[in-house]
């Protein structure tokens, strides 16, 4: 029988040289005249263990890892192909800890299947979200949408099912389905993984809505940061156009549902949904007023539901398994899984979904076992580039969206980033703001200068120049850029700088000025 | 010679306008094709697009100059990207910046003498698991130390 290996090709295994380690395991294959076969599959989101190879064995999918390509003919030497003994086994994959404790609803195939095989697609659920929706009136499946609690998790949680149903009752002659694939914030990977490793779910995801709220098109705005999954996106549009689930009849319904796939050109600020429209429409960048609504007035100044990857690719599991089902995960008004990913000096990084409200000290300490440099952890930032960073002495504050608005926090796409005690606190704070400068759009004065005097002033501090004075006017100018600035760069630049200043003063106070080397 | 090289830009340019036409909002998808084209977006192309899409000068000149990605002259055979964001910063991203500048002699947003390699930064590849990354020409690289540092220049140097 042949034997089914699987090498990641997410481009997080990539970076670790998975594309080396699947060629060794070819050469193996071919020189030991072997009866086997590689999948490249998506990443299961353990990525200290990348590359992550499994061995498909009577006893279930066994794990071994992070492979280099010097340890691939010991690998065949020990067996591996039927789960043999090796000081980089870890064991059946699904009794990782780290897996084993996740609910995995969004990423329920992701890192299983191959990401361009419908055939698995299909054989683990696939595609039963999207049969369901064809047989149910527009109503209903919003009405799903909406009672499943499923809120955007692009970072602002607004509720999807809301969204929707204003696009459905919007009269139009064309409306549109757009995707926000600009995962721009740092530490978070999520729409990256699920793009490169289960693309078909977002697919179905796009075509649900499309018929939830008469839209005939939709686009995928991927940043061009993300080649991979670029060319993944692309090649299953392609696959799913061709089987019938995208195109004048979806799934042999009378709804039509077709997709295109276009690449950002790296503006942070096209993240925001108003600056993507403005993007996909070939102009500038810069963030729209608001009202209109996009869901009034949004792509071409049709109505359009824009949504984030993920929020997308849940509904397939909504619509397939209930809104009930969904819903009983989480708390208090966050319902549902969030995919919390963990990046930077962690041990154990990668992609964690569970339901809402495991607690910050639970998610850091348990879950992703610490630093990964062995000190003590100083700072995690919660959120991206816009989040604010949290001390250990708030670690008991629980992931759900109204927990982290009220410790003036945000959950934001969910990436989490830990800083051991070598932080400087400051130099974050100065990087929040000159990332803010660099990434304006220029719309709003605060954000487009104030960004810039943030940086000065900051710099004025760490000179030791009338330093309280200077926080001061650090803080005012955060105050006018939170209240002054139409979108979150400018509005939410203040997090990490006000949280780096109120948790960390040590870090902000006159220090000890070095003599001038000239 | 120089008036055969900007009509022969002109003509390319008209090519790539014509295979992306029919797109909605099919100035970016121009963008990035003529970058691909060229290797760059050259001001000779840019009052052809303009007119085949009926929009002024100043607005697609002001569509160039919003995006990072769009170059104005070329860039060097290999670009090397090291992320400079926030969990690439946690694992060290300020020393693998000062490594790739050290070993090419260039610094950010420069390019080397003999145009083999141009060093960039990049606010995030989404690698942030594998903290510091970089990636090269398209391909990426996670988990730098010095010697994939040094592997990485050496190759792009070749």
């Amino acid at each position: 029988m042949t034997v089914t290996v699987f090498v990641p090709r997410d481009a997080a295994a990539l970076a670790l040289g998975a594309d080396k380690v699947a060629a060794a395991i070819a050469r193996e294959i071919e020189a030991r005249g072997i009866d086997a076969r590689i999948v490249r599959n998506g990443s299961r989101g353990m990525h200290w263990l990348e590359p992550l190879v499994e061995v498909r064995t009577e006893g279930g999918r066994i794990a071994y890892g992070p492979v280099r390509p010097g340890d691939v003919p010991g690998l065949f030497d020990a067996g591996f192909l039927t789960g043999g003994a090796h000081r980089l086994r870890q064991g059946r994959t699904k009794e990782i800890p780290f897996l084993a404790r996740q609910t995995r609803l969004t990423f329920a195939r992701c890192g299983v299947t191959d990401p361009l095989s419908l055939d698995d697609y299909r054989h683990y659920q696939g595609l039963k979200g999207l049969e369901k929706a064809v047989s149910m009136t527009p109503a209903e499946i919003v009405a799903a949408v909406t009672d499943s609690g499923l809120r955007g998790r692009g970072g602002a949680g607004f509720p999807t099912g809301i969204k929707w149903n204003t696009v459905l009752g919007a009269v139009a002659d064309r409306k549109y389905i757009v995707c926000n694939a600009d995962e721009g914030d740092s530490a978070t990977f999520a729409d990256r993984m699920i793009m490169e490793g289960d693309p078909f779910v977002l697919i179905e995801g796009m075509a649900i809505a499309g018929i939830a709220t008469g839209a005939t098109k939709g686009f995928v705005y991927i940043r061009s940061e993300y080649p991979h999954a670029i060319a993944t996106m692309r090649e299953a549009v392609r696959i799913a156009r061709a089987a019938g689930i995208l195109g004048p009849s979806v799934l042999g319904s009378p709804n039509a549902f077709d997709m295109e796939v276009r690449a950002g050109a790296g503006a942070y600020v096209c993240g925001e949904e108003t600056s993507l429209l403005n993007s996909l429409e070939g102009k500038r960048g810069v963030v729209r007023a608001k009202p209109p609504l996009p869901a009034i007035q949004g792509l071409f100044g049709k109505p359009t539901v824009i949504n984030n990857v993920i929020s997308l690719a849940s509904v397939p599991v909504i619509l397939d398994r209930g809104p009930q089902f969904y819903k009983d995960f989480g708390m208090g008004r966050s319902r549902g899984t969030i995919p919390i990913q963990i990046a930077g000096n962690a041990r154990h990084t990668g992609l964690f979904e569970t339901a809402f409200g495991l607690s910050l000290g639970e998610i850091v300490y348990d879950i992703a076992g610490g630093t990964a440099s062995g000190r003590p952890i100083k700072a995690v930032q919660v959120g991206g580039p816009l989040g604010a960073y949290f001390p250990t002495t708030l670690f008991d504050t629980p992931f759900d969206y109204e927990a982290f608005a009220a410790r003036d926090g945000l959950i934001g796409h969910a990436g989490i980033t830990v800083f051991d005690e070598s932080a400087d606190m400051l130099r974050q704070a100065r990087f929040a703001m000159e990332f803010c400068a660099i990434e304006s759009c220029g719309k709003c004065t605060p954000c487009r200068i104030g960004s810039t005097r943030g940086v000065e002033t900051l710099d004025k501090i760490a000179a030791g120049i009338q330093p309280v004075k200077n926080l001061e006017l650090v803080t005012d100018l955060c105050n006018t850029m939170k209240f002054g600035s139409l979108c979150a760069l400018g509005g939410f630049t203040p997090y990490p700088v006000m949280s780096a200043i109120t948790h960390f003063p040590d870090d902000f106070a006159p220090r000890a000025v070095p003599a001038a080397a000239e | 010679m120089l008036q055969t090289q900007s009509t022969q830009i002109e003509a390319r340019t008209r090519a790539v306008i014509a295979d992306n036409i029919g797109l909605e909002g099919p100035l970016l998808p121009i963008l990035h094709a003529i970058q691909h084209e060229f290797g760059y977006v050259p001001a000779e192309s840019l009052p052809v697009i303009a007119n085949a899409l009926n929009i002024s000068n100043a607005e697609t000149h002001g569509v160039v100059s919003f995006y990072h990605d769009y170059r104005r002259e070329p860039a060097g055979r290999h670009v090397i990207k090291v992320c400079q964001a926030e969990a690439c910063q946690s694992m060290g991203s300020d020393a693998v910046a000062r490594r790739f500048q050290e070993l090419l002699g260039i610094g950010m947003h420069e390019t080397t003498h003999d145009g083999r390699v141009t060093l960039e930064p990049v606010y995030c590849l989404g690698l942030c698991s594998c903290a510091p990354s970089a990636m090269v020409d398209g391909e990426v690289h996670g988990r730098l130390d010095d010697e994939s540092i040094a592997e990485i220049v050496a190759e792009a140097r070749r």
